[in-house]
Parts: C-alpha cells; sequence; structure tokens
C-alpha cells in the first residue's frame, strides 16, 4: 500500500516542481499564474499523500518517525516511483500542456473513481482532488484544442508534442502483481480499468485540436519500479538542495 | 447573572472572528474554513479544511488561530486539518455570497457565469482561469469594461 501512495504522491510533486519551473517564464503573465496555481494544487495533493504514508509507515514501523520530508527530500532517484511522463522536461509551451493533459485526464479518472475505496483517509483526498484535477483538465483541454487549431507553427508544435509523449501515457495504467490484493479490496483503484475512457478523452481532444493521434503499440515503462530517465536526477538535484546542504534547516 | 462562557465557546468566538488572509472582508468561518473547536484531553484542538489542496494561506491561517488564542490566554493549543467533507463553495451563505460581490469579487453561481459585481450585467467574458488566489478566475464586464475577480464554483 505505501508504494502505491509513494508513487502518486511522487507523479504529484515531480510534475508541481515541474511546473514551477515556469514561473516568470510563461508566455503571459495570465498563464504564469496559471501554471503556479496548478503547480501548487499538485504540490498541496503530495504534501498530503506523503503524510499519510508517513502515518502508514509509522503505524508498521514506529521507530522509523518518519515525515513528509523524507519521501520529498531524502530519497534519491531510484527509490522515486513516478511515472515517466511527469519528469520529461517542459519543452516549449506546446509540450508542457500536452503533458499536462495527458496526466490530469488520468489524475481526474483515478481520484473520481478513488472516492469509494476502503481506506477513508484516501476517499476524502479523493474527494478533494478530483475537484482539481477536473479543473487541471479543463485549462490543459483549452490550450491543446488553442495550440492544435491555431498557426500553423503552433499546430506543428503541438503535434510534435503529441507524438513525443503519447509513448509515456500508458505508462500511467500500471499496476504490480503486488497491488492485485489492494485492488481486489478495494483499498486502491485498478488503474487498468480505465484506460479505455481516457483514451475515449484524449481522443475527442484531439480531434476538436485537429490533431493526428495513433496510439503507440508499445509504451516507455521503468518509473513505477525506480528506473528513470537522467531527467529526474537533474530535478532532483534542485528540489532537494536546500535540505541535502542544511539538514534540518526550517523557516 | 450572566452564565460563564465555556472555554471552546470563547475559543470559537476568537476563531471564527479572524479575517481570511487573501480576502480579509470575510472571516474563516463563513468561508467554512472553520470546522470546529473542541476541548480534548485539556488541548484546545481547531479543526480546519484547506479550501484547495495547493492553497499558500492554510499555513498561515493556521498560525494566526494559534496566535489569537494564544493572546487569549489558551496556553495548550493544536490546530489540526481535516479533508473531510472536502471543502466546497456550495456552503457559503446568502450573505456571505453578498459580501464577496460588495468587496468587489463575483460570488460563485453553480453551472452559470458570473454578473458582473459592480453593475450586474450578465455580459461577461473570462480572461483566465486563474486569478490572484487559487480560489479565483480573472473576468471582465462587457457593459461597464471593469475587470473582476470571480470565486470559482469548488
Amino acid at each position: 500500500m505505501l508504494r502505491w501512495v509513494l508513487a502518486y504522491a511522487d507523479d504529484a510533486l515531480i510534475l508541481g516542481h515541474r511546473l514551477s519551473e515556469w514561473c516568470s517564464r510563461a508566455p503571459s503573465m495570465e498563464e504564469d499564474m496559471a501554471l503556479a496555481n496548478l503547480g501548487l494544487d499538485l504540490l498541496g495533493q503530495a504534501r498530503f499523500l506523503y503524510s499519510h504514508a508517513a502515518t502508514l509507515e509509522n503505524a508498521a514501523q514506529p521507530e522509523r518517525q518518519r515525515t513528509e520530508d523524507d519521501y520529498a527530500y531524502r530519497r534519491d532517484a531510484p527509490q522515486f516511483r513516478n511515472a515517466l511522463l511527469v519528469e520529461q522536461p517542459n519543452g516549449d509551451f506546446a509540450v508542457t500542456m500536452v503533458r499536462h493533459l495527458l496526466y490530469a485526464s488520468f489524475a481526474d479518472l483515478y481520484w473520481r473513481a478513488s472516492v469509494t475505496v476502503n481506506d477513508p483517509a484516501i476517499a476524502a483526498f479523493a474527494a478533494r482532488s478530483e475537484k482539481e484535477t477536473a479543473y487541471h483538465v479543463r485549462h490543459a483541454t483549452d490550450w491543446v484544442i488553442r495550440l492544435g487549431d491555431g498557426t500553423d507553427e503552433s499546430h506543428r508544435r503541438a503535434q510534435e508534442a503529441l507524438e513525443m509523449l503519447l509513448p509515456f501515457a500508458d505508462e500511467l495504467f500500471e499496476s504490480a502483481p503486488d497491488q492485485a490484493p489492494l485492488i481486489a479490496a478495494d483499498a486502491v483503484v485498478d488503474p487498468a480499468g480505465l484506460r479505455e475512457t481516457y483514451r475515449r478523452r484524449i481522443e475527442q481532444v484531439c480531434a476538436q485540436a485537429t490533431l493526428r493521434l495513433t496510439w503507440p503499440s508499445w509504451h516507455q515503462t521503468g518509473g513505477r519500479h525506480g528506473r528513470h530517465g537522467e531527467h529526474l536526477g537533474h530535478l532532483l538535484a534542485e528540489l532537494q538542495f536546500l535540505p541535502r546542504a542544511y539538514p534540518g534547516a526550517s523557516w | 447573572m450572566v452564565a460563564p462562557v465555556a472555554p471552546q465557546d470563547a475559543a470559537w468566538a476568537i476563531a471564527s472572528a479572524l479575517p481570511d488572509p487573501e480576502i480579509p472582508a470575510l472571516t474563516i468561518a463563513e468561508l467554512g474554513i472553520l470546522r470546529g473547536v473542541e476541548m480534548i484531553n485539556g488541548v484546545m484542538t481547531v479543526t480546519i479544511t484547506p479550501t484547495y489542496s495547493g492553497c499558500p494561506a492554510t499555513e498561515m491561517i493556521k498560525a494566526d488561530i494559534e496566535t489569537a488564542l494564544r493572546d487569549a490566554g489558551f496556553s495548550a493549543i493544536a490546530v489540526r486539518l481535516t479533508h473531510s467533507p472536502a471543502w466546497t463553495t456550495d456552503t457559503l451563505s446568502a450573505a456571505t455570497l453578498e459580501k464577496l460581490r460588495a468587496e468587489g469579487i463575483a460570488p460563485p453561481r453553480r453551472g452559470q457565469p458570473p454578473h458582473c459585481p459592480q453593475c450586474g450585467s450578465a455580459q461577461v467574458e473570462q480572461i483566465a482561469h486563474f486569478g490572484s488566489t487559487p480560489c479565483k478566475s480573472l473576468w471582465r464586464c462587457m457593459a461597464c469594461r471593469e475587470p473582476f475577480d470571480h470565486f470559482k464554483c469548488h
């Protein structure tokens, strides 16, 4: 259970950090605010899930005394379980928005389905998060349509972003054998059951955005097992610098 | 004779009067952030719920409550967060919605676009999905040409 709470917490933290990299660099003032707000939502979601993970781990091993900061700041790349999609660099604005559409469409379905799981803390968290992720989907959808159905240049870039990122989408629907008993016990949602709905949603957006979409016959994998690309290490170097350089520092 | 005020009632009176850091015209009770005040094992325990997961004001609200209660003579204080039931704009009272409007912030209308808080016109358009805080979006009125914040439905 702990591993899967951490996987979804890591998705939110890493993508939240990626979005924060746009701060003061977005194409417009409004979009700067939007990206910062989307990032803040994800950071808040990550904090809740890390705190929940700490509760689970401390209940099993009270001598550990884990806190949310231990997970965010004191683990190395192979211990992170985020999907590879969220660690992909921001690229241009089209890459950021296509990446966000691919992630948020999953998160929205996943948290919506999770409001009925039998862990009351996760169910309450899901009820809160699905309202936020629905807004994320709306924002990313509007932009992907605007870019895809925009100028020749924006269409070309949105198309390139889609082709580059689509192979990362299917990893979001992975689960591991050790998750099967949790799924059977209604403790977590089986992400695989959401894939068809997800695909229909992405197809609808792409059709409106006049983007060509062909689901690849293979997908990138490894993130949920701690095998990451080179990007995550660089991201963590920045994210974790302060607590690593000044252990125990506080505001 | 005046009945003595129970400690948790006194603490509620203090906490519920605290203004929201982002929208000081409203109190944290009016916004539905303050969920409960109770004495648990000698500790005055205040329960709040964040509006949005990432709302940066949550930490400040927590600190404001601790400071206000300490100034009022309470020494054992705890502020805890609850996520259930999730915060929603559906519980805001009519009086609170009117306070928002008077403050120049168009109140939420479930399933419908806002009206201009200045002139009341329905001829409005959205400028941006996000405004000055996570709970607001940015609009403009086509009738009086004023831009305005809209408290999003949540």
